[in-house]
């Protein structure tokens, strides 16, 4: 672990940090007001800036490039926004033309350089996927500068641009100055982009500006969290691929950093609680099982209305529900551990307990109230309105149930002329 | 002139093609007014070349006597609920709180008054229980009913208001009601875009009947009439599209 006393890999380390702490930030910007790929078209855009910057004043201070950078990123912006303001051109597809031109005659600079005799230790190949090991104390101070810059930026702005991310009308009609707000969003994300230049390069720029947003819109609900997660995930990426640079370092640190945030990014979307792939895998199926469940004590119920209070088989079950044996049982086994039913002597038979008398009736009631409401209301004919009342039983809320009551005139019957059992009087 | 708001010769396009075609309307403060048309008859247009939104080709619009880019702090909107992301992550009590950011200096944040303001203003919609939900998480009623709350903390003079009844609950349609006839009592002016014909008798004071021009507008008793609703919805004005189709060119 002794890599991190040496001077130089604390500077790397500091300068990707402070990088993906501001890209990540800025990024949740950019990506709730579906902005994020201006961003590619920006730092596609700096690289003609740098290769400019270079063969003007043959100098390599990092403030040199920065500001080349800066100044044709925002070139590419006001491109992308007068392409699609003036002409009827979509921004899609002007974000596509302005990227591409910017970036290939970037490309024709570089090689010209190159080719140049004092083009072979200019390095500038570095900005196209990024070298972080390159970095050294004037970079990260330089870096410091533009990351506090844009901190206190997104301070100041905050309630600006989230007004204007939510509800870009109601923010003009309440007054914010949205065009010059949009002007500060773009300059900010310009200053990023130039500052990720040596981290991670032009070309993969946009993972660092849309991925943490998306990792941390998966965790929360509050904005101003989101921010602070973005930051971090973005933080955690620039460092992991500041180390892997050190280690390698005649890899290009870019590919790094997006494997690095990318890896936030699978974790969030498998993991988070809520919104995450897992978690509403598992609610779906909860979902699931409630219904067929609910579904198996409405047919012991009926069968219970037909034959009076005798246990059933299974195959008198499965004749309304299709459900294969196994499942059956699966089902059956839940609902004797919640005790609303139980296996007979006989093999393979079961029936009601008295709480899933109680349980079932309560089910039956919303089915055949809802049942009253269809064929009533929506002049459905009583054949019908079973496989309807099938879906809405499920999701029927104790209030929902009071008003249907109330509407219907507490029915006694369904369409089917079967009698509907008396409510327990609230929810359960 | 004492109207609340007064529009002349509007003319508004989008892409050389005309919308609306030389409005003329005073509207008196006080007046609790419906706007009714068929689709693509200029509602939304309209209401948002009030509030400056659009540029016009043409005309004048002035409110309470000054023109619109003095006035802004005097107009309340509510937007058709689709035209945001609801999946944006805040709170109901946020949302009502950007009501408020209009009378916040830029770079301030807001106080804990205009917090308490903003709760007083969900409570009025009945929606003091929900201040904490995230905005997704609500239904479209209830959504419906924290933009109407989030107008209420601009404490405007003049709202307009964007089809707000538009696939509501009968609970919020109530709600709604209450508070527009709660505004007029006080004497704000309230421009309501409306979709259902059967409900304009009992809601509105005046009624707009438009389709690109103003068919009629007066008292909702003497202009909302069989023939006049007929000749607003009953088919389009031929010439009229057909100029402005070649204008768009």
């Amino acid at each position: 672990m002794n890599i991190f006393f040496d001077a130089n890999v604390q500077y790397v380390l500091a300068g990707c940090m402070l990088f993906g702490l501001a890209s990540g930030v800025l990024g949740c910007f950019a990506f709730l007001r579906r902005r994020a790929l201006l961003g590619d078209a920006i730092a596609h855009a700096a690289l003609p800036g740098v290769c400019l910057a270079y063969l003007v004043t043959q100098n390599k201070h990092p403030a040199v490039f920065i500001v080349g950078a800066a100044v044709t990123g925002l070139a590419g912006s006001f491109a992308v926004n007068g392409i699609s303001r003036w002409s009827r051109i979509k921004e899609d597809a002007a974000i596509g033309i302005v990227l591409s031109v910017f970036f290939g005659f970037g490309i024709m600079l570089l090689t010209y350089i190159q080719h140049q005799p004092f083009g072979n230790q200019s390095g500038l190949d570095k900005f196209l996927f990024g070298q972080a090991a390159s970095l050294v104390g004037k970079d990260v101070q330089v870096f410091a500068i533009l990351t506090f810059i844009l901190l206190v930026g997104v301070v100041f702005f905050y309630k600006e641009f989230k007004v204007i991310a939510f509800d870009r009308t109601f923010a003009e009609v309440i007054g914010i100055p949205i065009g010059w707000m949009d002007a500060a969003l773009t300059l900010l994300i310009v200053l990023v982009v130039t500052t990720g230049l040596q981290a991670v390069g032009v070309v993969l720029m946009a993972a660092m500006l849309i991925t943490p947003a998306a990792a941390a819109r998966q965790w929360t609900q509050r904005l101003a969290t989101m921010l602070l997660l973005a930051g971090l995930f973005g933080a955690l990426a620039g460092a992991a691929g500041a180390i892997a640079s050190t280690l390698a370092p005649r890899m290009p640190t870019g590919p790094w950093i997006v494997i690095a945030v990318t890896a936030f990014f699978a974790v969030s979307i498998a993991f988070a609680p809520q919104r995450g792939m897992l978690a509403r895998w598992w609610r779906h199926r909860q979902q699931s099982m409630r219904v067929n469940l609910e579904n198996i004590l409405r047919t012991l119920y009926r069968l219970r209305e037909e034959e009076g209070d005798a246990a059933f088989s299974l195959d008198q079950i499965r004749r309304f529900r299709h459900l294969s044996v196994r499942q059956m049982l699966h089902f059956l086994g839940m609902l004797k551990r919640q005790g609303l039913v139980e296996p007979q002597a006989q093999p393979d038979r079961w029936r009601l307990t008295a709480l899933g008398v109680t349980r079932a009736a309560e089910l039956v009631r919303r089915h055949r109230l809802w049942e009253v409401y269809l064929s009533r209301y929506l002049h459905l004919d009583s054949h019908h309105v079973h496989a309807d009342a099938e879906e809405m039983e499920h999701i029927i809320t104790p209030e929902i149930e009071a008003e249907l009551e109330h509407l219907l005139a507490h029915p006694r019957r369904d369409p089917h002329d079967q009698p509907i059992p008396v409510g327990s009087g609230g929810p359960r | 002139m004492n109207a609340a708001l007064s529009v002349a010769d509007l003319v508004v396009s989008y892409q050389r093609r005309p919308v609306l075609w030389n409005v003329n309307v005073d509207i008196a403060a006080g007046r609790l007014v419906g706007i009714v048309g068929p689709n693509g008859a200029g509602k939304s247009t309209l209401i948002k070349a009030i509030m400056g939104l659009l540029p016009p080709v043409a005309g004048r619009i002035l409110v309470f006597d000054e023109p619109i880019d003095q006035q802004r702090h005097l107009l309340g909107y509510v937007p058709q609920r689709g035209s945001v992301d609801w999946d944006f992550p805040t709170n109901a009590l946020d949302v009502v709180l950007m009501g408020r950011y209009g009378k916040i200096p830029l770079f301030r944040r807001p106080t804990r008054q205009h917090r308490a303001f903003a709760e007083e203003c969900l409570a009025k919609l009945g929606m003091f229980a929900y201040a904490k939900r995230q905005i997704s998480q609500l239904s479209g009623g209830q959504q419906q009913r924290v933009f109407l709350a989030r107008a209420l903390a601009q404490e405007a003079e003049i709202y307009l208001m964007d089809e707000p009844f538009a696939g509501v609950d009968a609970a919020t349609e109530q709600a709604i009601i209450v508070l527009l006839r709660e505004l007029k009592e006080k004497g704000k002016t309230i421009i309501v875009v409306h979709h259902d014909l059967q409900s304009v008798q009992n809601y509105f004071d005046d009624v707009m009947l438009l389709n690109q021009r103003i068919v009629a507008y007066g008292p909702t008793t003497e202009v909302f009439t069989e023939q006049r609703i007929h000749e607003t919805y009953g088919g389009r004005l031929n010439l009229l599209a057909a100029v402005g189709e070649e204008l768009a060119r």
